[in-house]
């Protein structure tokens, strides 16, 4: 193994990371609830009526932000590599496996290992698994 | 619900994930590329989010309610099953084949990304398909998708 120096960004990472605990500190004080992107998104599919739309609202925040973001700090552009056949068969798996795990990097990943749950720790070493293995697959294999 | 802010955790949510370099696919599979030359950043944005969020776990914990007095709605499933790991792994594929998770796909929607629009347009028709499956709808643990992140 060697070290990408070059892209290595710890500062930036971690103080994105902390805005990242403060948004799930936030949610979780205020109203109880796990942050999760995958919970948000799959709550509202199908969209169910009831309460305010606090999910929608927070999915609104989420695609703001780069626009708040580009005033506050220097943001580049994702460079997204994959082509629209790959975005596709990447995307599914995506929306059903996070569905069928209930929950992704930010509900299992953050939250779930930041209230020490053995169901989560699972969950993230089976998603790591896989995306090692598919990256080395696709990176060095194929 | 008397969330008087999800506005603004999804913003807060999105600055991190933008500040972090979770939105840039490349950086992701740069961190997962272990045999490259590897990129360990996004160890790091995992550790900032969790040492936080492992506080303010406790907190709520030892409160056990908000801050407003409303009671905690936290999820209860501990199973780890073939639907925990399978939906992981499953995850994890996708994850590793574009480079996007949830939360960064869609923030990058925000950067007027086509593609990003397109992964999510995508990520929606599996949580879909997902919804239609009754036969999964029906399994006892069902009521945990509505509860997890």
């Amino acid at each position: 193994m060697t070290i990408d120096w070059t892209h290595f960004t710890p500062l930036s990472a971690l103080a994105g990371g902390v805005l990242i605990g403060l948004a799930a500190a936030w949610l979780l004080l205020e109203n109880g609830r796990i942050l999760g992107a995958s919970g948000l998104l799959g709550g509202l599919i199908p969209p169910r009526a009831g309460d305010r739309p606090w999910r929608a609202e927070a999915i609104f925040g989420l695609v703001l932000a780069p626009f708040v973001a580009r005033v506050l700090f220097d943001t580049p552009s994702p460079a997204i590599a994959a082509g629209p056949a790959t975005l596709i068969v990447a995307g599914l798996p995506v929306g059903f496996g996070t569905r069928l795990a209930n929950g992704c990097t930010s509900g299992h990943g953050v939250c779930g290992l930041a209230r020490l749950s053995p169901r989560s720790l699972a969950a993230i070493l089976a998603f790591m698994a896989a995306g090692f293995a598919t990256v080395f697959a696709v990176r060095h294999v194929l | 619900m008397n969330c008087v802010s999800p506005f603004l955790v999804g913003l807060l949510f999105g600055l991190g994930l933008c500040l972090s370099g979770m939105t840039n696919p490349m950086k992701v599979l740069g961190f997962l590329d272990l045999a490259g030359a590897w990129d360990p950043s996004l160890a790091f944005v995992m550790g900032g989010a969790v040492v936080v969020a492992f506080f303010a776990f406790r907190v709520a914990k030892r409160r056990g309610r908000t801050l407003s007095g409303a009671p905690l709605d936290l999820p209860t499933s501990t199973a780890i099953d073939g639907r925990l790991i399978g939906g992981s792994l499953l995850f994890g594929v996708g994850w590793g084949l574009a480079g996007l998770c949830p939360g960064p796909a869609v923030t990058d929607i925000g950067f007027l990304d086509g593609r990003a629009a397109l992964f999510v347009v995508a990520m929606i028709a599996g949580m879909a398909v997902f919804a239609v499956l009754p036969a999964l709808r029906a399994a006892p643990t069902a009521k945990a998708a509505l509860e997890d992140g």
